[in-house]
């Protein structure tokens, strides 16, 4: 639950929950775990999950410009078969049909399983307020039912408890004496709620799915109780979001390949349960089940019609997006969310909850994109997210820092003077900001976990004539590969030896080499601080900048650069045709570091004379998961004839994520400091990364730890080790 | 989709009892419906698994609760989705051995059964998962109200996957009302600290019984 009144206060709640010893462990655990066993899952049924992901996408995007039309054939078929089927528009009439059907049916008892749509509206506060007695069926929702809480994970929704505060908890519902026995705490409650099953009047489902084509509903459910809830009641209520439609079996089908094993791991829940019409019951006067379709839209419709948050309608509600997020991991599903949490739970709050309840939580994303990775519709999360953000700060108003940067990097030219006369300043570099990976250090203030960079005398836009005349002349005529190196403003203005270093190596291999100088800062950092416009703009006078080299490559040699160039570049210009072929054409030339050395130059162990020095690798969350690269750098690095160590959870965020780690440096710090445990836990001497913010954000905390530990960006290594020279 | 519904297949049988076991169900196989009786009524008596009181009831438990622990007497075995003739084939195997035999009326047991006996319409090999038409409500009922299920499935109709069926489901979805159940494994939770436990609301163990037709 959301009740901070602003970031102060949120980031308050997030140090309680990062002094909670007890989530931290569960969450730790349940990360590692989790990657594991999912892994595992698709492995053993052999799937394909890019193109399952895929065809999920494909089929739900595709039935979107007809929904209202699918909306009416579910409901004609379902009501065919004998059931009632209402349209609520928001929340508050979704209770009061739900009220009403209760009061029709003259249902005093209700006993219900597992709903995330009925957490959304508030279902049981709504039912309590009308003097009905409403019980939760499935263990965690009636655990933390019985606590007053929300749900901390959509899957596990008490994963936030343990053994003894249930045990606790169940010795004042049963008034006896209890143990934390986990055995015997499930025992109690199959018993404590088998006779709140007996009595029930009205049972009130979710549903995983709504077939279009014969009115069925499907629940995908672990306990079984489910299948009590929509059996011993006389009357049923199903309460699905409008999203949960699916035109054919087919396409259910195919969603229940997937949402068990992103969920947790398991090939199939033990029940799914496909319900048609009105089935034989007993306790009801005809001995036919009273069935109410309850199909909710609050806010969903809107999204459907929406340009870009209608993929949201690709959400199969697994909450893989919070298994693997390491902000999630750190504090929590009440922290990381109001109602719905992780990934999607930012975006839902927003659109469920409205922007005060979202304006705090969409700031709280470090942008490592494992979310976007895992999702089983193929939604671009971090995206949405910043989009978001970006919405509530044009409507609310823009906080000054932002608009400063934008004012400044809108014109490249007082930003680079600015980023000159830092230097004369002396002073550490900036602050906190994680934004220094971009940017001008003088809009934050600091923070104190890791030490801070200076800004090199002399820029790498300075050096680079004089390193063209060295070599141009020994390189000969017509070198085969032509590349264009594009910067960043780190590389540039902070660490210009990881791009000389990338030069000589480049060097060596006959790469011609342009350094067009009207570029500036790639513009990420504008983003994550919403600044739309100004991104756009920094966007237009890069894609100019390297409009007319005649280059088959543009090569950056920070991963979240190269991520931002490729991939988001023609998004921003989306609405311009134009600019939008060019931006392509730029975005398709533009390659990080380790893919040019190893897959277009094809350097080999014979280029290099290693020395065996133990190192390991930290993968930049925008190469491994924004660019999809896994093995490049790691071979370079054996390649080199460095002793290759790969360490544990290599591929998780760092914790620098530009701006993120100036608005919540407590959260930066624990990722850094689990990040060193492993890197320190492989014996390395040297820690290698592709990007330069990364190589800061390990520096800076290695430093603090006064370990020997070196960390360089991989071309550094590779330089120092090559063969050759030209 | 095809139906695969053909001559029986040993690897899908065999896929099918991995990873039916994989989610702790216990596959045994019987060469006739009479073989499967025999094993309820065993498994009922001598190995135990009925007994007096019902997983749970030796807890401490709330008034209500623990009331509705005293409804249960003897040893129940439900068995309500067979036909009359089959049925009396269980129940005279149930009498001799002093247990009850219900064919009907599950919820005047609403504390629990000790054994519940179904048919499966269909096994799916890629997950290990029965599937059971019930809109019966008795036959419903047998399988979730039973401490132990046992489900007896003919080998010729287990398929590779769900999508193999899809006709076949649809079918059972067009004859409303429906109420199709698949069942993988005994009930389970995880809900308490990530610690597996089996039996929360429904079933605590699951046998399958493969026939050899
Ligand atoms: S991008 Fe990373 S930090 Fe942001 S929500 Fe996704 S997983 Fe969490
Ligand atoms: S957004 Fe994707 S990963 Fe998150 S719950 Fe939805 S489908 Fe799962």
């Amino acid at each position: 639950m959301q009740d901070a009144k602003n970031l102060k206060e949120y980031r308050k709640e997030i140090q309680e929950s990062l002094n909670n010893a007890f989530l931290r462990q569960t969450l730790d655990t349940f990360a590692v775990a989790y990657r594991a066993g999912r892994t595992k899952a698709f492995a053993e049924a052999g799937i394909d999950v890019k193109s399952l992901v895929a065809e999920i996408a494909a089929a739900k995007d595709g039935m979107l410009p007809r929904l209202m039309e699918l909306y009416d054939q579910f409901r004609q078929n379902a009501e065919a078969a004998g059931v009632q089927v209402h349209f609520a528009r928001d929340a508050a009439e979704a209770n009061a049909i739900i009220a009403g059907i209760a009061a029709a049916t003259g249902s005093q008892k209700i006993v219900k399983s597992k709903s995330m749509t009925a957490e959304e509206i508030l279902l049981n506060h709504a039912l309590e307020d009308q003097g009905l007695q409403v019980t939760e069926t499935d263990l965690g929702e009636w655990i933390i039912q019985l606590r007053h809480e929300g749900p901390s994970h959509m899957v596990m929704p008490a994963i936030h408890l343990s053994r003894h505060q249930v045990r606790d908890l169940f010795a004042d519902v049963t008034g006896a004496h209890q143990e934390p026995d986990i055995e015997k705490l499930v025992k109690v409650a199959r018993r404590e709620l088998r006779s709140r099953f007996a009595e029930a009047d009205m049972g009130i489902t979710g549903a995983n799915f709504a077939i279009v084509e014969t009115g069925t509903i499907g629940l995908v459910t672990n306990e079984g109780n489910a299948r009590l809830v929509t059996t011993l009641p006389r009357v049923h209520v199903a309460l699905l979001g409008i999203d949960k439609l699916v035109p054919s079996l087919t396409d259910a089908l195919r969603i229940l390949k997937i949402l068990p094993r992103n969920a947790t791991g398991q090939h199939i829940t033990s029940y799914v349960t496909w319900i048609t019409g009105a089935n034989e019951c007993a306790a009801a006067p005809d001995l036919k089940k009273e069935i109410h379709f309850v199909v909710l839209d609050n806010g969903r419709l809107e999204m459907a019609k929406d340009p870009l948050f209608s993929q949201v309608f690709r959400c199969v509600r697994c909450g893989a997006c919070a298994n693997v997020c390491p902000v999630y991991r750190l504090i929590g599903g009440h922290r990381m969310g109001h109602i719905y949490i992780g990934a999607i739970g930012l975006i839902l709050t927003y659109f469920f909850h409205g922007p005060d309840k979202a304006k705090n939580l969409v700031q709280n994303c470090i942008n490592c994109e494992a979310c976007k990775d895992i999702c089983a519709g193929g939604i671009d999360l971090p995206r949405l997210i910043k989009q978001i953000h970006v919405r509530i700060q044009d409507r609310q108003g823009h906080p000054l820092p932002g608009l400063l940067l934008g004012q400044v990097m809108k014109n490249r030219k007082l930003f680079h003077t600015l980023l000159r006369t830092a230097k004369w300043a002396q002073r550490p570099v900036a602050g906190d900001d994680g934004f220094m990976r971009h940017l001008p250090m003088m809009f934050f203030k600091d923070h104190d976990f890791k030490a801070l960079p200076t800004v090199a005398d002399q820029p790498f836009r300075d050096r680079f004539p004089g390193l063209q005349r060295k070599t141009v002349k020994r390189q000969g005529p017509a070198p085969p590969v032509k590349a264009a190196l594009f910067s960043g403003c780190v590389q540039d203005f902070i660490y210009p030896e990881q791009m000389e270093a990338a030069y000589r190596l480049f060097a060596d291999h006959r790469v011609a080499m342009s350094f067009p100088m009207a570029q500036s800062c790639c513009g990420l950092p504008l983003q994550m601080m919403g600044e739309a416009r100004t991104s756009r703009e920094v966007a237009i006078q890069n894609i100019r900048a390297f409009e007319r080299e005649d280059v088959d490559y543009i090569v950056t040699l920070c991963a979240s650069c190269a991520s931002h160039l490729k991939h988001n570049y023609p998004v921003l210009v989306a609405d311009d045709p134009t600019m939008v072929e060019k931006a392509r054409a730029f975005a398709a030339r533009v390659i990080d570091f380790s893919s040019f050395a190893h897959d277009v130059l094809g350097l080999t162990a014979a280029d290099f004379a290693g020395d065996g020095k133990a190192a390991t690798f930290h993968a930049p969350c925008h190469l491994c998961r924004g660019l999809g690269v896994h093995d490049a750098p790691r071979a370079l690095l054996r390649n080199a004839g460095l002793d290759y160590r790969e360490a544990d959870e290599s591929e998780v965020c760092c914790g620098f994520g530009g701006t993120f780690s100036a608005k919540f440096p407590e959260l930066s710090a624990e990722l850094l400091r689990k990040k060193l445990d492993h890197v320190e836990a492989t014996g390395a001497e040297l820690l290698l990364t592709d990007c330069p913010g990364c190589v800061m954000q390990l520096r800076g905390g290695l430093k603090k730890r006064g370990s020997r530990i070196v960390v360089q960006h991989t071309a550094e290594a590779l330089a120092a080790r090559k063969k050759t020279n030209i | 989709m095809t139906e695969t519904l053909t001559a029986p297949d040993v690897d899908l049988t065999a896929r099918f009892s991995d990873k039916a076991r994989a989610v702790s169900a216990i596959v045994e196989s019987v060469a006739t419906l009479d073989a499967a009786f025999d094993y309820c009524v065993d498994l009922c008596g001598r190995h135990g698994a009925c007994r007096i009181t019902i997983s749970g009831c030796d807890e401490s438990l709330s008034p209500p609760a623990d009331s509705l622990c005293d409804l249960k007497q003897g040893k129940i075995i439900a068995a309500p989705g067979l036909a009359p003739d089959q049925f009396a084939a269980l129940a005279a195997r149930c009498t001799d051995q002093g247990m009850t035999c219900l064919h009907s009326g599950m919820r005047d047991n609403l504390s629990g059964v000790d054994l519940g006996f179904t048919i499966a319409e269909l096994g799916i090999a890629e997950t290990g998962t029965l599937v059971i038409t019930c809109p019966d409500e008795d036959l419903r009922l047998a399988t979730m109200l039973c401490e132990y299920h046992v489900c007896m499935l003919r080998r010729s109709t287990i398929v590779a996957d769900a999508f193999a069926a899809e006709r076949r489901l649809l079918r059972y979805m067009r004859r409303t009302p429906d109420y199709t159940a698949f069942i993988t494994g005994p009930s389970r939770t995880a809900d308490i600290e990530r610690v597996l436990a089996l039996g929360v609301h429904g079933p605590l163990e699951l046998h399958i019984l493969v026939l050899e037709d």
